[in-house]
């Protein structure tokens, strides 16, 4: 169990001489070591791959991962193994993620100019209450609202899952705007403020073009956390009509027991596709974004 | 953390409010006032309909036999019930804190040990060195997911492929994922696999720390260890520290794997019944709501103490430059 945990840990003690004296045996080491660990570290989602293309009798025979054949049924297989071709959930899945991304954008970056450049009574008060929420457990919380929610008629509908993002209760992504309209020059609004612009011109026609990376990292960061959210999409959806990637794969379990592993992997391979995108195209955002605010 | 409200009054809009300038007040602070509710409005709205009035809701629920299938006039007021039930009557309860910490124990030092690790490794900027954070990072954005957490269940299990890779040093393996002893343990390494995002920050870190500290200690004749004991972990702390509040409390929230893993049981044995697990299954398996109701609670201040510790203990390792020591 701690075995991937000791070789990662290993090298620290190592580092502070390798980077010391780069002598070329040192450098070797320092590199092949980092080639295992990437290797140990990607395998999980190498195997997935390569055992989405193999045939059932197959993925279980041995760990290696260069397949003796390609079963690219395994795909079409999986796309129809549930009451609705896979397709189905991917575009519910986008709905949602759509939803949610135009929600956070709009209302915390609103929230945001608010708290960074705003001077009204109580602000302090009300961004110790924000900062508070952002570590709040969705499980405090979560009963009641499905209880409201229910009563609203809004079970098996995705308004459980977007409204709260248009009511900025994502205040991670607040905090992170806050953070990066401090760090825009006053001179620029002052001097908007003097042509006589007011603040929601200034807001739209100043800030926001201005804090675009901040919302390229909410956008990207709202994309994979939604994709990814499985908790809340379990409790509101259970409609198969409904159901968003996550609930669907997971009822994929039960539907295919020990029948059709590949295709099981083959689905999964389809619902990291976007994750994986998402990563090529925003590596830069969600790098700066992490690093700055420290966001997971 | 506010900004300052000192302004040259200059800035002041030259056509404000005369009777706010009668007050003696700024007539920025007045539209402002306006306008700051305004923009915040969207944010007020959820605070209070989706946090506030949902949190007081639920301190109420607990006190209840809420059970969301019947009507409102059922619902009855059991005092205490459901948390000396909890504490004195539901073994599952027990199992499931267990689990929780046990999890969030062990996986958040070793997942901040191998992030701290890797980031070392990476932080002298060398060729590729772009590339191996980008593939280390993969993971922590895979993680989190349905799928993944399929893979690592088949992975482990016995005719996985970690029993076929045991299998080459002549070790017989079984299967992991069904033995209540090993279960949590791949959950664990599941966790520990998503070291990406804390080594992101811990880079970040490492490169506020000067340069100089490290040549001084060089003059100085000492060795890697000790620049690393003396220089390094000092000036890290406060992002260590900040590493494992965040850590510590994700760690507490572990769902996902756990309910995909036991087929939402929290089997086998309980050993995965993590402490949300446990409260899904209470709210939505056995429409018990009040009593979900009261776990939340007991949740949230669970977290509030833990991480009041966390914060208490940082007074005697966590080191700020601009502090005096």
């Amino acid at each position: 169990m701690t075995d991937l945990a000791e070789r990662v840990a290993a090298p620290t003690a190592k580092v502070d001489q390798a980077v010391r004296t780069p002598g070329p045996w040192r450098s070797i080491a320092k590199h092949t070591g980092l080639i295992l660990l990437t290797l140990v570290m990607l395998y999980p989602v190498i195997w997935m791959v390569v055992s989405s293309l193999r045939p059932n009798e197959e993925i279980f025979r041995s760990p290696g991962v260069i397949p003796d054949s390609f079963r690219f049924e395994n795909y079409s297989e999986g796309w129809n193994a549930l009451s609705s071709p896979f397709g189905h959930y991917l575009i519910n899945s986008a709905i949602v993620v759509l939803g949610c991304i135009i929600g956070n954008l709009v209302s915390c970056s609103m929230a945001a100019y608010a708290f960074a450049r705003l001077e009204f009574r109580g602000k302090k008060l009300w961004f110790a209450i924000m900062l508070g929420t952002i570590m709040l457990p969705i499980h405090v919380i979560i009963v009641p609202q499905y209880v409201m929610f229910s009563q609203f008629g809004w079970v098996n509908t995705f308004l459980p899952l977007i409204v709260p993002k248009l009511l900025a209760t994502d205040a991670f992504f607040v905090f992170l705007m806050v953070q990066f309209i401090r760090g825009l020059p006053r001179e620029l609004d002052e001097a908007a403020r003097i042509d006589g612009a007011g603040h929601p011109r200034i807001f739209r026609q100043v800030i926001l073009p201005l804090m675009l990376p901040a919302l390229a990292t909410t956008t990207i960061f709202t994309f994979i956390w939604t994709w990814n959210d499985f908790f809340s999409q379990l409790i509101y959806l259970t409609d198969p009509e409904m159901y968003t990637v996550p609930v669907a794969l997971r009822s994929y379990v039960d539907a295919t027991v020990s029948t059709s592993w590949g295709s099981m992997f083959a689905m999964s391979v389809v619902s990291l596709l976007p994750i994986f995108l998402a990563f090529l195209v925003g590596q830069r955002f969600l790098i700066k974004g992490i690093a700055t605010t420290g966001i997971k | 953390m506010a900004t300052t409200t000192a302004r040259p009054s200059s800035t002041r809009p030259p056509a404000g409010p005369a009777a706010a300038q009668r007050r003696g007040r700024p007539a920025r602070h007045r539209t402002d006032g306006i306008a700051g509710y305004l923009f915040l409005s969207p944010w007020l709205l959820g605070l209070l309909t989706i946090t506030a009035i949902p949190m007081l809701m639920s301190l109420y629920l607990s006190f209840t036999n809420y059970d969301v299938l019947s009507d409102w006039e059922s619902m009855e007021w059991v005092g205490l019930d459901n948390y000396r039930t909890m504490f004195t009557d539901d073994p599952s309860f027990w199992h499931a804190v267990q689990t929780t910490l046990v999890f969030a124990l062990v996986a958040t030092p070793l997942k901040l040990a191998a992030a701290l690790g890797v980031a070392l490794l990476l932080n002298r900027p060398f060729k590729g060195a772009g590339l191996f954070r980008g593939l280390f990072y993969l993971p922590s954005l895979l993680g989190g997911s349905v799928a993944l957490a399929i893979v690592w269940v088949n992975m482990f299990n016995r005719d996985g492929a970690f029993n076929s890779f045991l299998s080459w040093f002549g070790i017989e393996g079984k299967a992991w994922v069904n033995d209540p002893d090993f279960a949590l343990g791949t959950l664990i390494l599941l966790a520990v696999w998503q070291f990406g995002a804390p080594m992101v920050i811990f880079l970040a870190g490492l490169k506020q720390v000067p340069v100089e500290l490290y040549e001084a200690a060089s003059v100085d004749g000492a060795s890697p260890w000790r620049k690393f004991i003396n220089i390094t972990l000092p000036m890290l702390s406060p992002v260590i520290f900040f590493n494992l509040v965040l850590e510590t409390i994700n760690g507490f929230q572990g769902f996902t794997s756990a309910f995909v893993l036991s087929n939402g049981t929290g089997g086998p044995v309980d050993s995965t019944l993590m402490y949300t697990l446990h409260l899904y299954i209470k709210g939505w398996n056995e429409y018990q709501m009040g009593y979900a109701s009261a776990m939340a609670w007991v949740f949230l201040l669970a977290i509030g103490l833990v991480t009041a510790v966390v914060f208490r203990t940082g007074r005697f390792w966590v080191h700020y430059s601009d502090g005096e020591d």
